[in-house]
């Protein structure tokens, strides 16, 4: 499968992600497409650590080469993990100050 | 065409029309519950390209912690569909606008790169997927940030706790 495909599948899931965080005023489905985003990203980061593999399995058979990547992966993750614990926490104390999850109520900062 | 490449098609399909509904559904839930099929569907793609480990990751941190916790967010807040406020047509216009012209310009860069022609991704081949290389590096070469994702992880938990209990 060439790369181009996958690249072009990240891409249109990450525009989407990025429909979504421009288009929706529910601060929890902004949230949604930014982990959608990151999803996206790490799609192709898999994509790319298996097109090096596949490279650098012509020259040695017993090559490790794109390992890396898939640990990037992990670790992208776990801080996704991390981040989705504070942003709802962030979310949860928003919709007890306002009753509302609209991101238009957090305006305070543009004057 | 082959299998592999149909299943590709299939997936890549069942990704982005699920990632669609997640915007256009108007009840929050239903948005998740499109989220966690997208997310399955992310995983049949680590499968198809042989990262095993990285498939159940995804569907055991993504598909089962995560959007649980979406899900019970949203349930505690009992947010109602109906009075949801959206925004303007003439700024939802111009957010699908900026988005898609976002799409049309990275497509039209990678078609144009040389670097990229001819480049195969090696699929359902390869161990680097497998979980005992991807273990071993993580203990060996990369276990420092790996001690300190959990120091992270304290800090998060403790961070939620404090602005939960405000």
């Amino acid at each position: 499968m060439p790369i181009q495909y996958y690249i072009f599948l990240c891409l249109t899931l990450f525009s989407i992600g990025v429909i979504g965080v421009l288009t929706r005023r529910n601060a929890i489905i902004v949230f949604m497409c930014i982990e959608l985003m990151l999803n996206a990203v790490n799609l192709l980061l898999v994509a790319f650590s298996k097109m090096y593999h596949g490279a650098a399995l012509q020259v040695s058979p017993a090559s490790t080469a794109g390992i890396d990547a898939q640990i990037f992966v992990f670790f992208i993750m776990v801080v996704a993990a991390a981040e989705v614990s504070v942003g709802l926490a962030i979310i949860v104390m928003m919709f007890r100050n306002t009753h509302s999850v609209d991101i238009n109520f957090l305006n305070r900062l543009k004057n | 065409m082959n299998t592999l490449e149909i299943l590709f098609y299939a997936l890549s399909a069942f990704a982005v029309v699920s990632a669609i509904m997640v915007l256009v559904s108007k009840n929050p839930i239903h948005s998740v519950l499109w989220l966690i099929l997208v997310f399955f569907a992310i995983s049949g793609h680590y499968i198809l390209l042989n990262a095993q480990f990285l498939a159940i990751v995804n569907i055991i941190v993504y598909a089962g912690a995560i959007m649980v916790l979406f899900l019970f967010v949203i349930m505690l807040m009992n947010v109602k569909s109906d009075n949801e406020p959206q925004k303007k047509l003439l700024v939802k216009f111009i957010g699908v606008l900026s988005g898609g012209s976002l799409l049309t310009l990275l497509i039209a860069l990678v078609k144009q790169t040389v670097q990229l022609e001819g480049k195969q991704v090696l699929m359902k081949e390869g161990t680097i997927g497998l979980i005992h290389p991807l273990g071993k590096a993580l203990f060996s070469d990369y276990v420092v940030p790996f001690e300190i994702s959990s120091v992270l992880f304290l800090s998060a938990m403790v961070g939620a706790v404090i602005i939960g209990k405000k």
